[in-house]
């Protein structure tokens, strides 16, 4: 198992979990704040429509092409 | 660090992993690219709640013991960065890569069309969620619909049934009648009527569409016409795919001719741009089968063994004509033009509804007044959709092909101008 923090709070997930399914583990799925303020979920699940943008140590990533990795920390809101 | 192939690949899903083994004989430098953590495209996906066919699992293991060829995971295509090379990034730096030959095997995307409530959390592509399940979404006793279009709903509900989810309703928007005439022409093809079979499913209802998605924070519930009628279903996930369609902006900003809204390509792969070819997807919708044989092809040809490649020819026939009789069972209903309304969002990105899109004569013009195709997917969602919707083509898209970083882009600061 893999421990990571998201958006302050500590997960455990498989080895081979994409980030995106950790969101879905961790609490309500959500990955990002639209320009208009709501919330939203990864959509595509394969790198096109860039709705999973999350924040990962530091940098943009897209949720659902990252495989989580030990000590990850994520956050989905600014 | 810049980089040079003799081929290069982008994409490795099965048209780009059978195009790097075709060529690989040669002793080529082979270099394939794929944004994906590992190869096998949308179709051999692993992870913690999947496993990979063994054919899947044989080519990963081909494309690793062949030491002439390099694959890089997680790296897209940012810019074109003069003749003949690219500027490429992943998760941690960016750098170019110069080619002598070229093999697009992009692959295609869900058409995935704009709906009341589509934006909610919970609703998903149908390919989407299928992916999503396989990377590790808990889907375990959660209620689904799944609606759209195609065979890949039938996947789709296969996967998240085996992880424990259970499907109220697949949705196909076809009529009985195609559908059933599709069915009737499968046993040309033997392995996909047995395929069919199991994926068969009581909840299957044709001649259904999806009308909105409903729920406040996220989904509660799918309204649905079936038949005529409409009914409402409480559930706790989406899943609405309307098909593929392939991924052609690398090869439009190439300058790779389309032929509709796919990738021209004649006997041999061949782009209309010389040294540059296309395979799978790219080309037009048409399953691994038929992805596998033309990735065959296009490594054979780049690598000058025409001989093989025209070997391989009837066996790509025989795939192409099962991709007709998909193709045109699953044409889409026009009613699913008027799903969206006028304060539905369209572009995701940008948070663009309907109604401030409708008055435009085309995708640049509305483009340029409402920043509608202009976030940071780039189009791909909104430009497949308005290209159905109104008609409209999205031109060739402009660099920064996907967000970048600045240290990437710095890399393009000693080539010339293209």
């Amino acid at each position: 198992m893999l421990d990571l923090i998201m958006d302050g709070r500590a997960l455990k997930v498989a080895a081979g979990t994409t980030v995106a399914a950790a969101l879905a583990l961790a609490g309500d799925g959500c990955s990002r704040t639209s320009v208009s303020g709501q919330r939203r979920a990864p959509m595509c699940g394969m790198g096109i429509c860039h709705e999973c943008r999350v924040t990962i140590d530091g940098r943009r990533a897209l949720a659902c092409q990252t495989l989580c990795q030990q000590g990850m920390q994520v956050q989905t809101r600014p | 660090m810049n980089e040079y192939a003799d081929l290069l690949i982008i994409g490795a899903g099965p048209a780009g992993m059978s195009a790097a083994l075709a060529a690989a004989s040669t002793g080529a430098h082979i270099v394939v690219l794929d944004d994906n953590p590992l190869p096998g495209g949308q179709i051999w996906r692993d992870g913690p709640q999947a496993s990979l066919p063994n054919q899947a699992r044989q080519m990963r293991e081909r494309l690793q013991a062949n030491s002439n060829i390099r694959h890089h995971a997680g790296t897209r295509v940012i810019a074109l960065a003069g003749a003949k090379q690219l500027l490429v990034e992943d998760a941690d730096r960016g750098w170019l890569i110069g080619y002598d030959k070229l093999i697009l095997c992009t692959g295609a995307r869900e058409l995935l069309l704009p709906f009341p409530g589509w934006t909610l959390p919970g609703v998903t592509g149908a390919g989407g969620l299928q992916a999503l399940i396989k990377g590790g979404l808990p889907v375990q006793d959660e209620r689904l619909v799944i609606a759209g279009s195609g065979p890949l709903l039938l996947a789709s509900a296969a996967t998240a049934k085996h992880n424990g989810a259970q499907v109220l309703r697949i949705a196909e928007q076809a009529s009985a009648v195609a559908v059933a005439g599709f069915a009737l022409q499968l046993p040309r093809w033997p392995g996909k009527l047995v395929q069919s079979f199991s994926l068969l499913d009581r909840h299957y209802c044709t001649g259904t569409h999806v009308v909105a998605a409903l729920g406040n924070e996220r989904l509660e519930a799918v309204r649905l016409r079936h038949q005529g009628k409409i009914v409402e279903l409480a559930c706790d996930r989406l899943a609405c795919g309307f098909g593929l369609i392939p991924n052609t902006q690398l090869g439009q900003a190439l300058g790779c001719a389309l032929d509709g809204s796919a990738l021209a390509v004649d006997a041999w792969q061949t782009t209309s741009r010389t040294g540059h070819y296309a395979a799978g997807e790219c080309t037009g919708f048409g399953g691994s089968e038929l992805a596998l044989v033309e990735g065959t092809i296009a490594g054979h040809v780049a690598v000058g063994n025409t001989a093989a490649a025209r070997d391989l020819w009837p066996s790509r026939a025989r795939w192409q004509g099962f991709a007709k009789a998909l193709n045109s069972a699953f044409s889409l209903d026009p009613q699913l033009k008027s799903l969206a309304q006028p304060d539905t969002l369209v572009c995701r990105c940008e948070d663009v509804p309907y109604s401030v899109l409708s008055g435009h004569v085309g995708w640049r013009e509305a483009k340029l007044a409402s920043r509608c195709g202009m976030g940071a997917c780039q189009g791909r969602v909104c430009g497949g959709a308005l290209q159905y919707l109104f008609d409209w083509q999205p031109t060739a898209p402009r660099p920064p092909f996907n967000p970048a970083r600045v240290e990437t882009l710095m890399c393009l600061d000693d080539t010339p101008p293209v």
